[in-house]
């Protein structure tokens, strides 16, 4: 079964920490070189690689990560 | 298959919690307080008990606590929450009470009042983070600062001769018959913070029994205190304070 | 004909808890307060009212305890003294910030420091200014006999509960530890969880989905919003002040002398006035009942007319600094007669001394 997945983040309350982009088992995360309304570098989708693990989500301290995944066969 | 497409509704499978408030965290990026925070709206929300549920936050970081999680929550004295938990669960028996503190007011000034409440036995859930640091005054020593570690009090590292050891409160508590269960967990990867949930979440459910007090620390990080950035932080944790401060289940009266 | 029982005033507080539906006491032993727990335990309320009671760990914890009970719309009290209301002074602060009812007592020892066992006055200006830090005011009540100690605790949480504020009973060790027949009113059963909802829908009682969550805390960073709040409380300690102020008078109608005193030292007073009026003195005593609010218009109103007011406490003189506020204005001298290490005055001793200060024979 393989899956794919993505993730939507509310950019302007990202503080830019990172822990989801350290976290995400496929390099599917960076911080934007655009800052948000507070100067943080947020954290964006960089790639289609995302499988939905959820992964960036739990460990988000901000919780403003919301993760999606559907099965592609 | 595009990226919109599959941002529907129906294939949400991690979203904010629906008990964290709209606030904003006061917190720094990358504070382990926002996660282990989540998580217990998790557990609250998951259990159904948001109406059965008394939060006592501490001083320090997390004072403000009672901003981010939907519920009735009670403002302590430094270090005095257990006393007010105490209070609130023999008088509410039928709710779910915790404390949430840090290591500055549960291990230092609030030593006697968790202490006498493990002593006790009292059926409340506590909610230890230990980030070796105290974070809202600025960086100064705690009682878990790990000797070496240099902190605003301790500018040339924490030395026994001058500043003692550092105090191991979850490993001290075990030995007192009132605590049922003592766990000792973290939040910095998806896997650890799965594991702190599924121990928050024993914890609450323990102290609907009536065993005994129930202890989750979680080891964390204070990167603006500790002078690093996130990321290097939670790698500074895993190498540092996890060989003071293991992972894992201290005691548990229910396991065989 | 009600019952009366002969009784501790420390047993008559606790008495008094169990039959006014008190939810809580936590408490630290201490003398000269110890019977007020120990009674408790021995009566077992927990079995009867469902009342709970719990010896603490220190005073600091007790008044933890109190402010989490007081924060679920509990009616919970300590008692102690001296030294342990020093320690409880925090809490004390953090339950007035937080505006919370809870009742307060304390026997007073002799200080500073560790001092005596025996009775004094000598924690008037702590309780009766708030004690700890901050600009707050506890509601302080003196009792003068057991059956005070008895009636204050229904009083303290009535007024307590109308202004969602701490109040103290202040007594000393002679209060406490006198026994004298005490009459039992009636019971009032302790509030149900629908009543405590009517009564305190500030409390944090479990959050449920028809309403807001109640968050009880002092904490403010914002300086005008605990500006705000500070001048809310000062209207609210104003109204007690225009509401609240209880005072007995004994012989004052046609006084000339006026003699100020409190709690046991009132009772002194008594005798002292007698004493003087045997004399063809002309001497009048009023008593405070409240400390705060203290019955300052009252004194003033007599200052005007009496040649000399004398305040006599078993401390180095702390209520008389009240007295010559309220006096102020006035041509009239305020005079003091204090005792202190636990000693207590004779009435003829304070004669002495009222003949001293008024330079008569």
């Amino acid at each position: 079964m393989a899956y794919k997945g993505a993730i939507e983040i509310d950019i302007q309350h990202c503080k830019g920490c990172g822990v989801c982009v350290a976290n995400c088992p496929t390099s599917s995360i960076s911080l934007s070189k655009s800052v948000n309304g507070k100067g943080y570098h947020y954290a964006e989708m960089s790639s289609d690689n995302c499988v939905g693990c959820g992964a960036c989500g739990i460990v988000c301290p901000d919780s403003v990560i919301t993760v999606y995944r559907i099965k592609t066969e | 298959m595009n990226i919109e497409d599959i941002k529907r509704p129906e294939n949400i499978v991690y979203k904010r919690p629906t008990l964290l408030t709209d606030t904003v965290m006061h917190y720094c990026p990358g504070c382990s307080h926002g996660t282990v925070h989540k998580l217990l709206a998790e557990v609250i929300d998951e259990m159904g008990i948001q109406d059965r549920t008394i939060g006592i936050s501490p001083v320090g970081c997390s004072v403000f606590a009672y901003n981010y999680i939907d519920i009735d929550w009670q403002e302590a004295a430094h270090g005095r929450a257990p006393a007010l938990a105490t209070a609130t669960k023999r008088l509410c028996p039928d709710k779910y009470v915790f404390t949430y503190q840090g290591d500055g007011d549960l291990a230092s000034i609030g030593t006697a009042e968790i202490i006498h409440a493990c002593a006790r036995g009292e059926n409340i859930v506590v909610i230890f983070i230990n980030n070796g640091i105290y974070g809202m005054t600025g960086g100064q020593m705690a009682p878990t600062t790990l000797l070496g570690m240099k902190t605003a009090t301790t500018p040339y590292g924490r030395d026994p001769k001058l500043n003692g050891f550092p105090l191991v409160v979850a490993d001290m508590i075990a030995h007192l018959d009132g605590t049922a269960f003592i766990t000792r967990q973290s939040v910095h990867t998806a896997a650890a913070a799965r594991k702190a949930k599924a121990a928050i979440r024993k914890a609450f459910e323990y102290s609907g029994k009536g065993i005994g007090l129930s202890f989750v620390e979680i080891v964390s990080t204070c990167n603006s205190g500790w002078k690093m950035s996130p990321v290097e932080a939670n790698k500074w944790m895993t190498e540092n304070m996890f060989a003071k401060y293991p992972i894992g289940d201290i005691k548990d009266i229910l396991k065989k | 004909m009600a019952e009366k029982i002969l009784m501790k005033g420390n047993e008559a507080i606790a008495i008094s808890a169990i039959r006014n539906g008190v939810d809580g006491y936590f408490g630290y032993p201490i003398t000269p307060q110890s019977e007020v727990m120990e009674t408790l335990m021995k009566e077992k309320p927990w079995e009867s009212t469902g009342m709970v009671v719990l010896q603490a760990e220190s005073e600091t914890s007790s008044i933890n305890m109190v402010y989490g009970g007081a924060s679920c719309g509990k009616k919970v009290m300590t008692s102690s003294s001296s030294p342990g209301i020093s320690l409880m002074c925090e809490g004390i602060s953090y339950i007035a910030g937080a505006e919370l009812p809870c009742l307060v007592v304390d026997v007073m020892r002799g200080g500073p420091g560790l001092g005596t066992i025996q009775p004094s006055q000598s924690d008037y200006t702590q309780v009766v200014k708030g004690g700890g830090h901050g600009d707050y005011r506890n509601i302080v009540l003196a009792p003068a006999s057991a059956q005070d100690m008895y009636d204050f605790v229904d009083l303290g949480f009535e007024l307590a509960f109308k202004y969602r504020n701490p109040a103290g009973i202040l007594a000393d060790g002679i209060i406490g530890q006198m026994m004298e027949k005490v009459e039992m009113h009636p019971v009032k059963p302790r509030r149900t969880a629908e009543e405590i909802l009517q009564v305190a829908p500030w409390a944090t009682t479990g959050k449920p989905s028809s309403r807001e969550r109640n968050i009880i805390t002092s904490l403010s960073l914002d300086s005008d919003i605990q500006e705000k709040f500070n001048q809310k409380l000062k209207e609210k300690y104003d109204l007690i002040r225009r509401n609240e102020v209880r005072y007995s008078e004994f012989q004052t109608e046609d006084a000339e002398y006026l003699l100020v005193a409190f709690g046991c030292a009132s009772r002194i007073c008594e005798a002292v006035v007698e004493e003087l009026r045997a004399e063809g003195i002309k001497a009048g005593l009023l008593r405070p009942i409240t400390l705060f609010p203290f019955p300052e218009n009252e004194i003033a109103a007599l200052a005007k007319r009496v040649k000399s007011i004398m305040s006599i406490e078993l401390n180095l003189g702390q209520m008389v600094e009240d007295i010559r506020l309220a006096a102020a204005g006035t041509s009239c001298p305020v005079g003091f007669y204090g005792r202190q290490g636990g000693n207590i005055f004779t009435p003829e001793e304070i004669v002495a001394e009222f003949k001293k200060f008024n330079n008569l024979k």
